[in-house]
Parts: structure tokens; C-alpha cells; sequence
């Protein structure tokens, strides 16, 4: 009610002025209708001024158009002035897509390479079925004039983020030299700095997995020096934490992480080209365990600590008609490593804690051959070989144990054949079938289809060689 | 492992001393492709040591940053590239593992020549869905006797910045090529009159210049896209779309595949013309002169 009350109260006074409100207005209606008549005349004057314009404009717009433009054109010498951007400086961003899906007759879990003392990542085919791959994110960019800064980020299936290469590298220094330093794929080899988009099999050789769990990232630094020549000489050094398998992240000050390569490479003729590199790699590790079963099927978990010391000899050769690989281009890669681990072996570090010497050395290799053999289809075929010995285990030796108690260490040549097919549709789009033959458990063979996609997005990729 | 710095330290300064070229040597120029090649030659004389990273059988488009090209990248003093990202695949990569200042962007030893000309089929838009497009527009600048002039002007005098011992001996060779192109460039306009208005078929859109030069007219294109390969269904099309304006031949570089232009060739009853595109692509291209000489002889046969 008390709302109301002002309400009401407006209507009876409005009620109460309205006849004398209508008096006034009847008095000044005449006045205003002249007012009135003089605005329309003056709008319509002003809007047949403005009408007249724009006819005008129009008329110098077409011809303008119509005109036949000059040849040849001068090019902008200077373009309008543009407002401050602060996206100018945006670096360059690619995103890479992959997937793939895996029928695999083994169970993915129980795979293991026989012979070797396992990684802890990087081994076998992956999951089954349908799996989301590494969605990797590389943002690149000049720094300054003195530095060029690269982050390369995989999104992994599994919602995890791993920081594959963070690096800055030098653009001012002369004479061949480039330094690299923070987390970078370490050059040696020959597939251990290229990203798995550009890989021309879905997995990694055997060798990689077992040797360097994949790809060896070194946390460190790198000097290259490339040799004033017609030849392509250069030649590298690396310092790094040794945080990546075979290492291990340790509680110390000192470099766990030494490389050294050099890579020669040319062309011969017109239509071939290679690189033949040699590498040499020291890690030192601390505590690195692995899982594994005693002589009585009870699970055991062993340690290494020591140093890994690998060579590794690579060589890879293009060859493609005049050079141009179009329509046809074969691609024939091989690499040999050869690595000798010394140091202590720890058994049942959480129960029996035994320790003693170990020393094994081990060898592998692989050989592939990819043939584009028409215009976006390429075929594969890979062959991977290894052979791990029978180690040093100072346990054994001593008589504290028997050898089966280190049944993943027992004498093995895994051995697998695989061959691929591809389709590239644009050079940034790739779909890929793979079967491989598997010999690499102790036990029975593994046959494994994997169907992959590599979609490129963004920036324009580097054609590494 | 200062132990390895230290040694490797040693050995480059033994190889540099080694390698330190004798005070006259010729200016070394890293040129992408035989037509670039061509004018540094033409500018440079024997003044200049050209290595060509390319031959006119290669799309430059597709090349690796092959170890070679990595070597000479390194002992450039100049190099000579097209820009317009033709060559973004590789010579980022070449400039960056170089360890060489002189040729990096921005520094008197890094050419581009597509920047300078006017470039034709700048898009207004650019996503991959278009094919392999280029976003600064089409950089097969060299089929164009008026771009050519004036890159060789900007090309002389980058010569003569980088190597001012020589700047008389460069820009005499700098003017007597401009005056013989000037006159070569006469000849061919006059003697490719008839070819005004023919309707042509190019494979990719790397004939533009050429036909906008001489007023050939692009009827159509024998890759749907930029880059993409054309499927049998657009050849079908192709023939169907061309009856009613057909074409009165095919144009194709030395570096295309013959198949797709000898397959239409054959429906459409026109003739497929083989150009060099690039200096070597034929025979009678064996410099500059000889490529658009030999292009346009090419042209006029065809026509008869």
C-alpha cells in the first residue's frame, strides 16, 4: 500500500492539471507547425546537397576502377603507417598432431627387449587400439641478433606434458661456430635429433630403445664447429647433466654427460647426396633400477650405478632423379652402437640389497630403406639387430647368486623385421601403415599393426636432411 | 670435458689457418637457383665464385638442407636467394647451422630477390585448405625480363657494398648488362607480339610472370591447387571446361612431370611446349639470354 500511495497520488494531480495543461497547448500549435515547415525545407536542401556529393564521388570512384592499371607496377616503396602491434614480435608456432591405433598380438605390458637392462620409458609398440600420440607444440624465434630461442613441448596422450627441447642457440658467432645450450636432443647419431613426426617408421629402432630409451636428451650444453671446406665437415662436443637414460639425475655438481661427434657429408652428381657420422657417448649414472624377477619368479627391483660408454657409427644416403624428390626419391640409413657398461649392479635393493661388479658389452644395429615409388606414396622395409652377451655380474661370480636370479640379463640376439607403407597427401599431411615381425621378447614373437596419422600445422617445418 | 673444448678450439684454429684464402680470392656466392647463378655472373664476372644449390630440374620448393649446401653455406661471402618463402624448407636451416654472420638476414651478404619486383597473386587470405600457397605472393619471379633488369640494378650494387675493391669493375659490368638486356629485352617483346592473347595451360602457377609479360592468357591450370597433383576426376573436368575455350598449348618446365600435361595434351588436341623455366633446362638455355631466347623460339614454334 505504501507503494501505491505515490502512484495514485500523481494520477489525481495529473487529473487535476491536464484541462488547463490542453488550454496552452492549442495557443503555441500554430507557432510550432511554422517551425516545423522551416526545419523540413532547410533538410531538404542540406540532403539534396549532400545526395549531389555523393553522385560526384561516385562517378570519380568509377572511373578509377575502369582505369587500365600500368604495367609494370611499381612495387609500395613505403606502407602506410601502421599502429603499434605488440603481436609483430609473434614467433613462429607449430602444433603437430599424431595418433595412431595398435593391434598388437603380445600384451604391450610384458614387453621387454631380452637381454639388456631395460630404460625406463621409450621401449616397445605402445598401447593397443586407439591411442592419442605426442601432440607436440614448438614455438621458435630469433631473440635478439645474438640468439635464437626454440621450445618444442609434447602433449602426451595421457594428459602429461613433456619438455622435449628447450634450447637457445647462437646466430652471432663466426668461423663455423654455433652454440647450443638448455635441454636439446643430443646430435649424436643420426635419428636422435629428429622429432618423431619426421621419423619414417612409427617406433624407433631397437637400438634406440634399448641404448638411450628412446632419444638421449642431454640438460646441457653443445659447441659445433663446421670446417671451412667444400665437404661438409663439422665437428661437436656436449656437456650435460646426464639426467636422460642412461644416466640418471644425480646429487652432484659434476657433468654426467659427455658426447663427441663429427659428421662428414656431400653429393655425388646431381641426383645423391649422404653423411657418414661417428659419435662417442660417456654417461654416468647413480641408482638407476629396473624391475625384473629372481630365480623364483619373485619380483625384484635391481639398480646400476656406473658409467654407459657408447659408440655409435651412422650413415645415411639420399637419392632422388636431378635432386628433385617429387615424384621419386629413396632413402637408404643405417646405424652400428656399440656400448660398454662398468660399474655396480645392486639385487633386490628393498630386500636382499646384494651388491657387486658389472660389466657387460653390448651391441646393436638397424638398416632401413624408404622408396617414394610414386608421386606421395613411399614404402619401407627395416631390419633391426642385437646382441647383448652374456655380462659380468659380480654376484654370479662370487658364487652369492645364480645367473637365473638376473633373468632379463640372460644372453639373448633380439632380432625384428618390419616394413611400412605411406601416403602423403600435401607436404603436411602423412598417413601411415606398419607391420612388424618382433623377435625381440625372449619368449614368443610379437606381430604388431600399427596405423599412424602426422598432421603439421602452423609454420612451414625445416627439410632437415 | 674442457679437455675436448680445448682440443677442438686447437683443431679450428689449425684448420682456419689452413684454410684462410689467399687475399685475391674470388667472392664466394651461394645462389639457389641456375638463374640467380646466372646473373651473378653475368654481374660478377671472374670476379666471382658461384655455387648453385639447385639445378633447373629440381622444384627449389622441395630441396633438404643437404650437408653440401650446409658447406658452402658456411664459406659464403654472398648469398642469392629468391625470398617470398620459395626456399623456407631449407635456407633457414642452411643460414642457421652456418656459423656464418655475413649471410644472415639483414646483413649485406643475404640477397633476396622477390621483394624487389612487383609480385603478382599477393592472396588476400592464406590457409593451408588453398594448396601449397605462398603468403607474400607467387615468388617465380625470373620469367620476366623487366624483374630481371631490376634485380640485376640491386644485385650490382650489393656487389659493389660487399666487395668495394672491385665497385668499378662491377658496376661497368653492372651498366653494359643492363644496356645489352635492355635491347635483348626489345627483341624478344617485339618477336613474341603474335603470342598476345593465346590461351595457355600451365602445370603450376610458376608460368605467371611469363604470360603476364607477354599477354599469354592462363586458361587453366593443370594442378587443382597450388601443389596438389590433380586427381583423374579434374583432368575429366579439365577437358570438358577447355572444349569450349580450347587452348592453343600446354606449357611445360623441365622440372614438371610430362604425364598429366601429355595426358590432356592428347584430349584436347593441343601441344605440350617443354620451357627451360630455369637457366640449364635446355640446352639453348645456357645463360640468361639463352633461357628467354630459347623460351620464346619455344612459344612461336608451337604457335605455327
Amino acid at each position: 500500500m505504501a507503494k501505491l500511495t505515490p502512484v495514485a497520488a500523481a494520477i489525481v494531480f495529473g487529473c487535476l492539471v491536464w484541462p488547463g495543461a490542453g488550454h496552452a497547448a492549442t495557443d503555441d500549435l500554430a507557432a510550432l507547425r511554422a517551425e516545423l515547415e522551416a526545419l523540413k525545407s532547410d533538410y531538404t536542401s542540406r540532403v539534396q546537397a549532400l545526395e549531389a556529393r555523393i553522385k560526384q564521388l561516385e562517378s570519380a570512384v568509377a572511373t578509377a576502377t575502369t582505369a587500365p592499371p600500368a604495367y609494370p607496377q611499381p612495387a609500395p616503396l613505403a606502407a602506410p603507417a601502421k599502429s603499434s602491434n605488440a603481436a609483430a614480435f609473434n614467433p613462429a608456432i607449430s602444433m603437430i598432431l599424431t595418433g595412431n591405433y595398435a593391434s598388437l598380438s603380445q600384451d604391450p605390458a610384458t614387453y621387454r627387449v631380452a637381454g639388456f637392462i631395460p630404460p625406463p620409458s621409450g621401449e616397445g609398440p605402445g598401447r593397443r587400439s586407439f591411442n592419442l600420440d605426442e601432440s607436440e607444440l614448438t614455438v621458435a624465434s630469433n631473440v635478439d641478433p645474438y640468439f635464437f630461442g626454440n621450445v618444442t613441448a609434447a602433449i602426451q596422450g595421457d594428459n602429461s606434458i613433456d619438455i622435449e627441447e628447450a634450447y637457445f642457440k647462437t646466430i652471432a658467432l663466426n668461423n663455423g661456430f654455433t652454440i647450443k645450450g638448455g635441454r636439446f636432443f643430443s646430435a649424436t647419431g643420426y635419428l636422435n635429433e629428429i622429432h618423431s613426426h619426421n621419423w619414417d617408421f612409427v617406433d624407433q629402432p631397437l637400438v634406440y630403445q634399448v641404448f638411450l630409451g628412446g632419444q638421449l636428451a642431454q640438460d646441457g650444453a653443445q659447441i659445433r664447429w663446421l670446417a671451412p671446406t667444400d665437404y661438409f665437415i663439422e665437428l661437436g662436443a656436449e656437456a650435460g647433466s646426464g639426467r636422460s637414460f642412461p644416466g640418471t639425475q644425480r646429487n652432484s655438481n659434476s657433468l654426467a654427460s659427455d658426447a663427441l661427434f663429427a659428421h662428414l657429408g656431400g653429393d655425388v652428381g646431381d641426383s645423391t647426396s649422404w653423411r657418414l657420422g661417428v659419435s662417442w657417448l660417456d654417461i654416468r649414472s647413480t641408482d638407476r633400477s629396473y624391475d625384473d624377477v629372481d630365480q623364483f619368479g619373485t619380483a625384484v627391483t635391481n639398480a646400476f650405478t656406473g658409467t654407459s660408454r657408447t659408440w655409435i657409427a651412422d650413415g645415411t644416403l639420399k637419392w632422388a632423379p636431378h635432386g628433385d624428390p617429387t615424384h621419386h626419391q629413396f632413402k637408404l640409413q643405417g646405424e652400428y652402437m656399440h656400448r660398454t657398461e662398468s660399474g655396480q649392479l645392486a639385487f633386490d635393493v628393498t630386500g636382499r640389497n646384494l651388491a657387486g661388479d658389472y660389466n657387460s658389452s653390448q651391441s646393436g644395429w638397424y638398416l632401413q630403406a624408404v622408396y617414394e615409388f610414386v608421386q606421395r606414396w613411399r614404402a619401407g622395409l627395416r631390419y633391426d639387430s642385437m646382441q647383448s652377451g652374456t655380462p659380468g655380474i659380480g654376484l654370479v661370480q662370487a658364487g652369492l647368486l645364480p645367473f637365473a636370479a638376473f633373468p632379463s640379463l640372460a644372453s639373448a640376439s633380439p632380432e625384428r623385421t618390419t616394413i611400412m607403407v605411406d601416403w602423403s597427401l600435401s607436404e603436411f599431411s602423412r598417413l601411415r601403415a606398419q607391420y612388424a615381425w618382433d623377435d625381440a621378447r625372449a619368449t614368443e614373437r610379437d606381430r604388431q599393426l600399427l596405423l599412424q596419422y602426422i598432421f603439421a600445422m602452423g609454420a612451414h617445418g625445416a627439410h632437415k636432411f | 670435458m674442457l679437455k675436448y673444448v680445448r682440443s677442438l678450439l686447437a683443431l679450428a684454429t689449425v684448420s682456419l689457418c689452413v684454410g684462410a684464402p689467399p687475399a685475391q680470392a674470388a667472392l664466394k656466392v651461394l645462389a639457389t637457383t641456375p638463374d640467380w647463378a646466372a646473373l651473378v655472373t653475368e654481374l660478377g664476372g671472374d670476379k666471382v665464385n658461384v655455387y648453385t644449390a639447385t639445378s633447373a630440374f629440381q622444384d627449389v620448393h622441395r630441396v633438404d638442407a643437404k650437408p653440401s649446401l650446409v658447406a658452402r653455406a658456411r664459406t659464403a661471402d654472398l648469398v642469392v636467394a629468391t625470398g617470398a618463402d620459395l626456399e623456407i624448407g631449407w635456407m633457414p636451416v642452411l643460414l642457421q647451422d652456418s656459423g656464418n654472420t655475413k649471410i644472415q638476414p639483414g646483413s649485406p651478404g643475404y640477397f633476396e630477390a622477390a621483394p624487389l619486383v612487383h609480385l603478382l597473386e599477393v592472396p588476400s587470405a592464406v590457409d593451408r585448405s588453398m594448396g601449397d600457397i605462398h603468403p607474400l605472393g607467387n615468388p617465380h619471379v625470373t620469367l620476366d625480363p623487366h624483374n630481371i633488369a631490376t634485380i640485376a640494378k640491386a644485385l650490382a650494387a650489393r656487389l659493389v657494398l660487399i666487395d668495394s675493391a672491385n665497385a668499378a669493375y662491377y658496376a661497368a659490368r653492372g651498366d653494359d648488362f643492363q644496356k645489352r638486356w635492355q635491347q635483348a629485352t626489345l627483341g624478344w617483346e617485339s618477336k613474341a607480339a603474335p603470342l598476345k592473347g593465346v590461351g595457355v595451360v600451365v602445370i603450376h602457377r610458376d608460368q605467371a610472370y611469363l604470360c603476364n609479360w607477354l599477354g599469354l592468357k592462363e586458361l587453366a591450370s593443370i594442378e587443382p591447387k597450388p601443389g596438389v597433383p590433380p586427381s583423374a576426376g579434374y583432368l575429366a573436368e579439365l577437358v570438358t571446361k577447355l572444349a569450349a575455350t580450347p587452348p592453343k598449348m600446354i606449357l611445360r618446365n623441365a622440372y614438371n612431370d610430362a604425364r598429366a600435361a601429355e595426358w590432356l595434351a592428347e584430349r584436347i588436341h593441343a601441344p605440350v611446349v617443354l620451357l627451360p623455366y630455369s637457366v640449364g633446362g635446355t640446352a639453348e638455355a645456357k645463360d640468361l639470354f639463352g633461357l628467354f631466347d630459347d623460351t620464346i623460339n619455344r612459344l612461336l614454334a608451337a604457335l605455327k
